[in-house]
């Protein structure tokens, strides 16, 4: 590589690299929609982010008991209120099971859910699965966390919350309460 | 005025106490009467056998599973979940007493669970026959 032609690359690089920073990472195509859109859902984690606080003060009891019988009744703030209203409208195939309610337990769990869903999620994505939340993966990254975790069998899914999250049930997720088994 | 004010509190505490079921609304006995009385009317009926759900109930169905790989080939003893690892309480009335009491309970996870383990709903003779097997297991 020429002098000349090294200048060029640099130069190539540097614009390249400016325009990575002031893209919003949720800008993937130009329609309108997207750019009208762009700014607001291009916030924390692309717009995917769980809400604050993750679990009102005031819990339901249906939802505590029901959601708890398989799995730990994860936090509405978790996924956004698109995300549970699918959920809740799709329980007879629940990712490979049935977890089917009756109409009337359905429609309180889901406005609970609703009422409660994340409140900082500006993308118009709903996952199903929590472990799909941009947040979440950043979250769990291989940065934060050695591969190896998932492997243990303490661990055994992204799904077991509570493996590390100790106060996981309480919705509470905070760092002082991890611990990492192993 | 004071006494009609009395009167519908009073009301209004009995409708609010009817509201919130006690915990073992109905005997594990009763409900097996209501699934009899369901069973009683379809095509083929036989009286309900505890030989029969036993062998139903660890007899691999559709979907590559039994009750037993969850609820174990002792449903007097604790379970795990074949899939996800959560522990199961006793399925016995024997060893809990809990279980077949809530009739809402019962429908409900038979519904899912037949779902999961035959791929679809279980007929009243299946559910009556299997209860019948749960009810002769020994603490």
């Amino acid at each position: 590589m020429s002098i000349k032609d090294q200048k060029l690359f640099r130069m190539l690089a540097v614009a390249l690299l400016a325009m990575s920073v002031t893209m919003p990472a949720a800008q993937a195509d130009d329609d309108d929609r997207d750019e009208k859109y762009g700014e607001k859902y291009s916030g924390k984690y692309g717009g995917e982010n769980r809400g604050k606080p993750l679990q009102p003060a005031q819990t339901n009891a249906r939802f505590q008991q029901e959601c708890s019988s398989c799995h730990i009744a994860y936090a509405p703030g978790l996924l956004p209120a698109e995300s549970w209203r699918k959920m809740m409208a799709g329980l007879d195939k629940h990712f490979g099971s049935d977890a089917s309610l009756d109409a009337g337990d359905n429609k309180e769990i889901t406005a609970f859910l609703v009422n409660n869903a994340s409140n900082r999620w500006s993308a118009p994505t709903a996952p199903l699965r929590i472990s799909e939340a941009a947040w979440f993966k950043r979250e769990h990254s291989e940065r934060e966390i050695n591969p190896a975790v998932w492997k243990n069998p303490q661990v055994k899914s992204p799904a077991n919350c509570a493996a590390c999250h100790t106060q996981a049930e309480r919705g509470d997720f905070s760092e002082r309460n991890i611990r990492i088994p192993g | 005025m004071f006494h009609l004010f009395r009167a519908s509190g009073l009301v209004l505490v009995t409708v609010a106490g009817l509201a919130i079921q006690p915990a073992f609304a109905e005997t594990p006995g009763e409900i097996q009467a209501s699934i009899r009385q369901e069973a009683a009317g379809t095509p083929g009926f036989q009286e309900f056998s505890a030989a029969r759900g036993e062998v139903f109930f660890r007899t691999k169905h559709a979907n590559d599973w039994s009750c037993a790989s969850c609820h174990t080939d002792s449903p007097a003893v604790p379970g795990k979940h074949a899939k996800t690892g959560k522990a199961i309480d006793p399925l016995a009335p024997s060893a809990n007493a809990e279980r077949f009491t809530s009739p809402k309970k019962v429908a409900k996870w038979f519904k899912r669970n037949c779902n999961d383990v035959l791929d679809r709903i279980c007929t009243p003779q299946e559910k009556g026959d299997v209860l019948a097997y749960l009810l002769t297991v020994k603490k």
